[in-house]
């Protein structure tokens, strides 16, 4: 049984000030009931996280007490991927055939700071600032520059193509473009990482409508169906987040399995995949998920940035909507806004953004602490 | 009168001439790991004894911490007197990469590759006003 999306919405990234992560969260249901022309009542079941904004489960406040099965999904960065594929295995296994995938959030300004006993870490590692995403990041860039020859180039290059593609993005927080020079002179914050190349963490809200794909013409005329998801951890020897030591040899990420299983999933390969949605948290990721997604070799990068390959004219166009570094990073909401591009894509609807030539296959990727991958592919 | 004690127990050898890092190795598939845990990250084994891990190593990656982090940084420092510091993973010869504050902080200073020193160094200074030791790493002095 395939499973279909019939439903998109999105509350704006970036700051609302004046309302809760939840009511982001509701907001966005709220757009994607609407956009699939259903009721609250109608949904069966949610899945839905959020880190900062509260327990995904209490939106039934917002929403009506109808009943359904609501279950709180947290799964750090890979939240909504993992909602998604919760959902996409409770339509599957028959239980279920309808039902809404939401996630939100709403963070303080600044870097995150997470807590090392929620990790399983032992507190002297935050305490002698070794725990930083940003850190890691750096970390993991400056290791695969010096191993595959990336320089800054190519850096500058990914912020510089987010924030073109966040300016003709209506829904993007950042809506400037940012020249190459103004990337390249922006501050340092975390060798070889500057300022414009990290995303910030925000606020927004996501959602989906999910159906059983054999009912899917019933409520929409324009369904799109989920022919992968799936989401792995990290193995012994990957190069992970909040990690005091590592293997001396390096294993394959998660996303590599994550994604190797996605393609198997839905039989295509990366060549036959039109619009790709890729996690950059900072524009080094981009660059290294590039490779480990298998959309090109590694080392390629810098070749491809430089012709414009990842460009929304592009061959292979990635984070079409500016990605995280554009609409910063609401933890819970991140990966669903990937889902929710991708379909705006597939659908023709993109406006200034839209990749041309009626793109058919959709891909995303998120990867989040303490190494976790989720991969979807979306088709027509 | 101030005395110095370690910010944490068992991460390293102290007070010592030539202190080490200690951590744990496998007795089943001979992995390593920083800090010393009783289950293997590697084959899942309890059969872990801890061991020495070294006192010197080469710099596999690095970056600059240029921003005062937040809670549960413990330095003491305010905004306006943060120092950045360096944080990379160092290879150590007890077979494991080992992630460490740097006291090199500008790039020029830094290269993957190059030789570096464990220090044991006063971290900051406790309610008592004792000392908290924590582990670093140091350039090489050239010969």
């Amino acid at each position: 049984m395939d499973v279909a999306i019939i439903g998109i919405g999105l509350h704006r990234f970036g700051r609302s000030p004046d309302m809760s992560g939840m009511q982001q969260g509701a907001s966005a249901v709220r757009a994607a009931l609407a956009d699939a022309g259903l009721a609250w009542k109608d949904m069966q079941f949610a899945y839905g996280g959020s880190q900062d904004g509260g327990n995904a489960d209490a939106l039934v406040n917002e929403l009506g007490l109808t009943g359904l099965q609501f279950t709180n999904i947290w799964n750090g960065c890979a939240t909504g991927g993992s909602s998604l594929h919760a959902a996409y295995t409770a339509i599957k296994s028959g239980e279920y055939d309808m039902g809404v995938v939401v996630g939100f959030d709403k963070h303080p300004r600044g870097a995150f700071n997470p807590q090392p006993k929620e990790w399983g870490l032992d507190e002297w590692y935050g305490e002698t600032g070794l725990m930083l995403t940003t850190q890691f990041f750096a970390l993991k860039t400056q290791r695969y520059m010096y191993d595959h020859g990336i320089t800054e180039d190519a850096l500058i290059r990914v912020s510089e193509k987010a924030f073109n593609n966040g300016s003709i993005t209506p829904t993007a927080w950042r809506q400037q473009a940012l020249s190459y020079e103004e990337i390249a002179s922006s501050t340092m914050v975390s060798d070889p990482l500057r300022k414009y190349m990290f995303c910030s963490p925000a606020e927004g809200g996501a959602a989906l409508i999910v159906c059983n794909a054999d009912k899917a013409h019933q409520y929409c005329s324009n369904p799109l169906f989920i022919k992968a998801a799936a989401v792995r951890t990290r193995h012994y020897g990957s190069f992970e987040v909040f990690s005091p030591s590592q293997a001396m040899t390096v294993a394959d990420a998660p996303t590599v399995t994550a994604s190797k299983a996605a393609f198997e999933l839905a039989g295509i390969g990366p060549e036959d995949v039109d619009v790709i949605q890729l996690q950059d948290t900072d524009s080094g990721t981009e660059i290294m998920h590039m490779a480990e997604n298998g959309f090109c070799e590694h080392g390629e990068q810098e070749k491809l940035l430089r012709e414009g390959a990842t460009q929304i004219d592009g061959r292979m166009p990635v984070n079409t909507d500016g990605g995280c570094l554009a609409n910063g990073e609401p933890v819970g909401a991140s990966g669903l806004r990937q889902i929710y591009e991708v379909c705006v894509q597939l659908r023709g609807e993109g406006g200034a953004r839209q990749v041309a030539n009626n793109p058919k296959v959709g891909y995303t990727h998120v990867y989040g602490a303490p190494g976790i991958s989720g991969v979807n592919i979306i088709t027509k | 009168m101030t005395s110095q004690v370690p910010l944490h127990e068992g991460l390293f050898t102290w007070p010592a001439t030539k202190p080490q890092l200690l951590g744990s190795r496998c007795s089943q598939c001979a992995e390593a790991a920083f800090p010393a845990q009783p289950d293997c990250r590697s084959c899942g084994s309890r059969d872990t004894t801890i061991v020495e891990l070294g006192d010197h190593g080469t710099l596999w990656t690095w970056t600059i911490q240029t921003f005062l982090p937040k809670h549960p940084y413990l330095s003491g420092e305010t905004a306006d007197t943060f120092r950045p510091y360096g944080v990379g993973y160092v290879e150590m010869p007890g077979g494991v990469r080992v992630e460490a504050r740097l006291k090199p902080n500008s790039p020029d200073q830094l290269k993957i590759g190059m030789p570096m020193q464990l220090d044991i160094i006063p971290f900051c200074t406790d309610e008592n006003g004792d000392q908290r030791m924590t582990f670093a790493f140091s350039a090489v002095a050239e010969v």
